[in-house]
């Protein structure tokens, strides 16, 4: 059993640091594969991490209560009477890649390894040794003798494989050391195909290379890796447009990700046991929590497709354990409403030309549109006229967005979800709400894709269907404002001297008042009432 | 049922087919006089004579031609090669020759022969004598490719191979002869191309052929007394392969480990690898493991002869990393 390094493993998507909230483990303590080690409180919720190797946990690094970011290493298993010191002389300084390294791939006997017949690197650690090497980039002062290097990486190369003898064989070999512990450590190039291990490929003869390929590919690089699709937490769009899903990618056994679609769990929401965090059976299978792709963001709102949203039935006098959702709901809302200075800005609007509009739509399109649908539009519109309300707040700085994507706060059983209408502004409303019933549909059913509930730069919230006469929403992140939609009421309005029925309309503006000031805010909205009002602007 | 030894179970096999078929008909290095070098062809000189018992000189080509030549006129050649070691000599007989001629003359031209032997490792034969060469044949179009384990499935499937109309390759196995196994008394046939499950198990799928049950058995029964229940997979024939089984038991295992006494690179484990990645992707929850011989030619000494092939332990271990337990750091 080699030294088994524990690294500070990515246990959200979004994570980027981990507090140590404890240690389950203390050092001396000896560990099976898959013990919970330490609890994690990551950017989403307190998780568990469980070992990846086997041993003795020899060394706590980083103690209870202590931050790092992900791939620190943050302790050591080993057998008892290891040498663990170099590795953790090495995780306090720097980045120190090759060098140390590199003589190793040189040493006398990777020739000698390089021979077929020769039984060679018996002892794991040797045959490590030169695939670590293989493995980083060398250090520029290496590069000028490139030649030479390449040379001892295809000792390296042909090394890797014998190295494999008291095992499977050399692939295997490979496979089992890519299988070994955690993440990869910081020092790692975070492109496992690197430099040296390209040289390393290129130079081993014939077959040699592709068991040199193979033990790369199998790298785990889950440090470096991006954060993932599943990702539910709405994240800056970029100040240059389109905010989108990102190429991240959770890493999964077939199977687990079948599992995980017929049980509807969203892969991102799940801790992965297997070599380099891979999700697998057992995570599906011991999986406790529950509403995949948790909305964020977004007020305590509704459903704006469908009325009715089924009501959860829960029994009085329990407890309810946290779904993962509900986390994100709280942690992030928490965070707006604690963090954002809202402020509120009302207003009524006189609905009846877009009653009469929705009216005509129906009648000559034979497409029921909702005030929503109109709603969507109007602050589409508006947007493009008020690009600091189409923004967000960076820390140091405000970023407008170029683009205008609307955010509609849907209800679903175990929370709520903001899927997203892209570039509003551009769209025709039987686009819009086309759109918006796909949308809410698939919320509904949990099948919505990660591009499809991030990146909005501006949402609405309406609880009109339940004849909620006006309510404040929270801001949905990083987004500047949100814009809550009570019902549409008739009632006597004063018109001349006489009193007719009218339709009316209450809708709450909350803003980010570090980015909006009341004054914006009431402009703002006074172009989403001239819109609304006069529906036919809404097409010119 | 009888308990006999492979090598009995085999000689039955000869005996009945012969009894039964006058076209059936044996030749090779040392099968009359000296009763085969292993004694499967014990006691057939006496029965049958001269005529269809024939001696021939140490010429594999020559006795491989002379059973194709035999072949396509209609009679039912047993070519035994002393060891499959010795058959690179007959390569080209084999191929370009018996696994062509019925797809070349449009069907009208068959090959109804077997070619058998013993392959793989014995012990301390050393680097030319212990060959697997089975990838070898399975690779090609024309051929049928058995591999008994047991000498129930050796005798079945012997007598399947001598009245098949296709060229079979019959790879036996020296350490196997002497395993003992439950032999049924009344006629009875394996079909080539079944293949047949060893152990039934849960957790993992462990595919293994001829010798390698053995390895694979070993290892299952290990596994068994900490908890893991392996299922044991004997394809049989190699070619064609009895991929349905073998799909339908990774679909329930979720896991699944190849062993084999070849070499690893282009290995039949690598093809049974590759259709389970492909029919049951979304049924894995590992890599398929191979255990296969190390990438060298076989050593002499006898310790490094067994750190060479597959053994129990190796099997095991490959087990654990699929199930994602300890195993190998």
């Amino acid at each position: 059993m080699a030294v088994s390094k524990v690294v500070l493993a990515k246990l959200s998507p979004t994570m980027e640091e981990g507090t140590i909230v404890k240690w389950n483990k203390k050092e001396g303590d000896v560990i099976k594969v898959g013990d919970v080690l330490a609890e994690i409180e990551t950017d989403k919720a307190n998780m568990e991490m469980e070992s990846q190797g086997a041993g003795v946990l020899r060394k706590i690094l980083v103690q209870a209560g202590g931050k790092a970011p992900i791939g620190t290493l943050i302790g050591v298993i080993a057998e008892p009477n290891e040498d663990i010191a170099p590795l953790i002389a090495k995780s306090g300084g720097p980045a120190k890649p090759a060098a140390p390294a590199a003589p190793a791939a040189g040493d006398p006997a990777a020739p000698a390894a390089g021979d077929p017949a020769a039984p060679a690197a018996k002892d794991g650690a040797k045959g490590a040794a030169p695939k670590e090497a293989a493995k980083r980039d060398p250090p520029p002062e290496q590069e000028a003798t490139s030649k030479d290097s390449a040379a001892k990486q295809e000792g390296a190369a042909k090394a890797a494989p014998a190295a494999g003898a008291g095992a499977t064989g050399p692939a295997d070999a490979a496979a089992a050391s890519a299988a070994t512990p955690a993440p990869a450590p910081a020092e790692t190039a975070p492109d496992p195909v690197s430099a040296g291990a390209n040289a390393a490929a290129k130079a081993a003869p014939g077959d040699q290379s592709a068991s040199v390929a193979s033990s790369v590919e199998t790298q785990p690089a889950s440090a470096p890796a991006p954060p993932s699709n599943g990702d539910a937490a709405p994240r800056p769009a970029p100040p240059q447009g389109a905010a989108s899903g990102d190429g991240g990618r959770v890493k999964s056994s077939p199977l687990a990700r079948s599992m995980a679609a017929q049980k509807n769990i969203d892969l991102s929401s799940v801790a992965g046991s297997g070599p380099g965090g891979r999700i697998i059976k057992r995570d599906i299978e011991s999986w406790s929590g529950s509403a995949p792709r948790a909305a964020t963001g977004a007020a305590a709102s509704a459903p704006a497709a469908r009325p009715a949203a089924p009501v959860p039935s829960v029994a009085p006098g329990t407890e309810i354990p946290l779904s993962s959702m509900r986390k994100v709901i709280a942690k992030r809302l928490a965070e707006s409403k604690f963090t954002a200075p809202h402020f509120y800005v009302s207003m009524e609007i006189a609905m009846d030309g877009a009653v009469g509009l929705r009216e005509q739509i129906q009648r000559l399109e034979d497409v029921k549109v909702s005030f929503n649908d109109l709603i969507v539009k109007a602050c589409a519109k508006a947007l493009t006229r008020f690009p600091m309300v189409n923004a967000s707040w960076m820390g140091d700085k405000i970023a407008t967005h170029a683009e205008v994507h609307i955010g509609v706060a849907v209800a679903v059983p175990d929370g709520l979800i903001v899927p997203v209408v892209r570039n509003a502004d551009r769209k025709s409303i039987l686009d819009i709400s086309r759109e918006v019933k796909d949308l809410a549909g698939r919320a509904r059913d949990k099948k919505l894709k990660p591009e499809e509930f991030m990146g909005s730069t501006f949402s609405i919230s309406n609880l009109g269907m339940y004849d909620v006469t006006e309510f404040t929403a929270i801001i949905n992140p990083p987004e500047s404002a949100i814009l809550a939609v009570g019902a549409v009421r008739r009632i006597p309005v004063v018109d001349g001297d006489d009193i007719r029925i009218g339709h009316r309309m209450t809708v709450t503006m909350s803003s980010d008042h570090r980015v909006v000031d009341g004054a914006l805010a009431a402009q703002f909205l006074n172009e989403v009432r001239r819109l609304l009002e006069s529906p036919v602007s809404l097409f010119v | 049922m009888a308990i006999l030894t492979m090598r009995e179970a085999l000689n039955q096999a000869l005996k009945e087919e012969m009894v039964r078929d006058p076209n059936v008909f044996i030749l090779g290095e040392e099968v009359g006089a000296y009763q085969g070098a292993y004694k499967i062809t014990q006691g057939l000189l006496a029965q049958f004579g001269e005529w269809r018992v024939r001696d021939t000189p140490i010429a594999e080509e020559a006795i491989a031609g002379i059973a194709v030549g035999a072949a396509f006129t209609g009679l039912r050649p047993i070519a035994e090669m002393m060891t499959f070691n010795f058959s690179l000599l007959a390569l080209d007989q084999i191929v370009n020759h018996a696994a062509k001629y019925r797809y070349m003359s449009g069907g009208q031209v068959r090959c109804p022969m077997v070619m058998r032997g013993p392959s793989g490792a014995a012990t301390q034969v050393s680097a030319q004598h212990s060959q697997a060469f089975e990838a070898w044949y399975a690779h090609i179009p024309g051929l049928v490719v058995a591999m008994p384990s047991t000498p129930k499935d050796a005798k079945g499937l012997l007598k399947s191979a001598i009245r098949d109309d296709n060229p079979v390759i019959f790879m036996e196995n020296e350490i196997l002869y002497n395993h003992k196994g439950e032999v049924p008394d009344e006629e009875y046939h394996i079909p080539l191309g079944l293949g047949d499950v060893k152990r039934v198990g849960t957790d993992v799928t462990i595919v293994a052929w001829s010798r390698s049950v053995t390895t694979a058995m070993a290892a299952a029964k290990a596994l068994e007394e900490e908890g893991i229940q392996a299922e044991v997979v004997d394809p049989r024939t190699l070619r064609p392969l009895d991929e349905d089984i073998i799909f339908e038991s990774v679909r329930k295992t979720n896991r699944c480990v190849v062993v084999e006494e070849g070499w690893r690179i282009a290995g039949f484990g690598a093809e049974i690898a590759d259709r389970v990645q492909r029919e049951c992707f979304d049924d894995l929850d590992a890599p398929v493991i191979r255990v296969t011989a190390e990438d060298v030619p076989m050593p002499y000494a006898k310790t490094l002869e067994k750190a060479y092939l597959p053994q129990p332990e190796k099997v095991i271990d490959a087990v654990k990393r699929v199930l994602y337990r300890e195993g190998r750091g």
